[in-house]
């Protein structure tokens, strides 16, 4: 395949941004979108062209590294997938792709399309965890019963690899599918439950903190979302975040 | 108001409460005004109530005129957010592909029916409380039909409240089941909300069009 590249460089987090344009031959309609990215970063070196910075690491979907917004879409134009497992047999011998980091104010640029996401590890430092001992003596999970529709939901929720493409897509660049997510995974559980009222004030009074967008439910986080997080994690949080406020 | 409503959520929440508020005026509005196209009387009779009840006009209509206008400021409030939010543009964005027009384009609804809203109480609402208020003109029950139908004579004025409530669907079609999701209700029955928010977001729309129209042609 012989692709054009219409990729954002930008030197570091305060220089200026713009497009440049790359021509790639002998792509692999089996690669990885990644595996293409190190095929054109090895063409730039052989050019003496700094090569494009992008976030990667497990390469297997589950890290949530892989940030890339291609023509258009977070994670490029299949579902449920990152960027790291979008193949580029999805796209045809001659096409022009657009790549750009993901964006959002709380998401500033560091380097070409890697993206400084520490306002998600706020945001889970904020109420994203129970409280146990863990000195040896911990009960063991399995003894509490729980129902296995709560369990299922809780485990979906949990699925949430805090990529940020819910960000990304979103047209107010709300985090709400994340901190649901988030939310949703403890709320559901007993363990989860006893911490619920701080969990839900303090971690979306952090996300707003941020300056995350509102959400106006257009439901595309979860469209473009890898993990298939549900809107109904929002309602969710809604409802504990109301009845929290109405606690406190 | 302002440390109330400091959580986006809660902006979200009171959005919603002023929208579900607002949409039930809207299908009070419609049932009086659809008895206009069966009954001259009735329509009067409904009118000359609303007009004159004290607890419409001085508890009922204040009310309804803050959430009007709350909704609306709230609506750019947010909007505003919204824009800061994203920071760059992307070059490419294709928000169609996961999202419909509608959701991602509520703002231009919205700001469509609020320049409606102008033409609407220049209209009625203006002239109502002049007759009354400002003139101090005497009480006539049967003034209520003449006065809407005397209104659609005018094409112009016809087209631009069909244009009008073409907007007011759209806005709706994606209102009224938002706003169930934004006050944390999302669970089996909200297929149903959905289908009552096709039908609504419909009906209302049409059925005020077709008043509009009604008069326009019967007279």
């Amino acid at each position: 395949m012989k692709l054009t590249l219409k990729i954002w460089r930008q030197e570091n987090a305060t220089a200026k941004g713009s497009m440049q344009t790359y021509s790639l031959k002998g792509v692999s309609p089996d690669m990885s979108f990644l595996e293409m990215m190190d095929v054109l970063n090895e063409q730039l070196m052989e050019q003496g062209i700094d090569p494009v910075a992008f976030d990667h690491d497990c390469r297997e979907g589950i890290c949530g590294s892989c940030s890339m917004f291609i023509n258009g879409e977070a994670h490029g134009p299949d579902r449920l997938v990152t960027t790291c497992q979008l193949h580029m047999r999805k796209f045809k011998d001659g096409d022009t792709i657009h790549i750009e980091p993901f964006r959002a104010k709380p998401f500033p640029v560091i380097k070409d399309l890697v993206v400084d996401r520490t306002a998600f590890d706020r945001i889970q430092h904020a109420g994203g965890f129970i409280s146990v001992n863990t000195s040896g003596n911990t009960q063991d999970a399995n003894a509490i019963p729980i129902e296995k529709a709560d369990a299922d939901k809780a485990f979906d929720a949990a699925t949430c690899i805090g990529c940020g493409a819910c960000v990304a897509t979103c047209k107010n660049a709300s985090a709400m599918l994340f901190v649901s997510a988030k939310v949703s995974q403890y709320a559901l559980l007993p363990q989860g439950k006893v911490e619920a009222t701080d969990r839900v004030l303090n971690m979306v009074n952090q996300m707003d903190e941020e300056g995350f967008g509102n959400c106006t439910n257009t439901g595309a986080c979860e469209v473009e979302c890898p993990k298939g997080i549900s809107l109904e994690n929002i309602a969710r949080m809604n409802k504990e975040f109301l009845l929290a406020s109405y606690k406190v | 108001m302002g440390v109330v409503l400091s959580s986006t959520i809660l902006r979200k929440v009171a959005m919603a409460l002023s929208g579900l508020f607002l949409m039930f005026f809207l299908l009070q509005h419609f049932a009086i005004n659809i008895t206009s196209v069966f009954s001259e009387t009735v329509f009067n009779q409904f009118s000359h109530f609303m007009g004159t009840n004290a607890l419409v006009q001085f508890v009922l209509q204040p009310i309804l005129i803050f959430g009007v206008i709350f909704h609306f400021i709230m609506g750019f409030v947010l909007d505003i957010r919204n824009r800061r939010a994203r920071g760059t543009r992307y070059a490419v964005y294709k928000g169609s592909s996961n999202a419909s027009w509608v959701s991602r384009n509520m703002i231009i609804s919205g700001g469509t029916i609020l320049a409606f809203l102008v033409l609407h109480f220049y209209d009625f609402w203006v002239p109502e409380m002049k007759y009354k208020y400002i003139e101090v003109l005497p009480e006539n029950p049967d003034r209520y039909y003449e006065e809407l139908v005397h209104k659609f004579e005018n094409l112009t004025r016809v087209v631009l409240y069909v244009i009008s409530f073409l907007f007011l669907a759209l806005h709706l079609s994606h209102g009224f089941s938002s706003a169930f999701q934004s006050i944390g209700f999302n669970n089996k029955y909200t297929t149903v909300i959905k289908s009552i928010s096709k039908v609504y977001a419909i009906g209302i729309p049409l059925g005020f069009a077709f008043i509009a129209i009604f008069h326009h042609l019967t007279h």
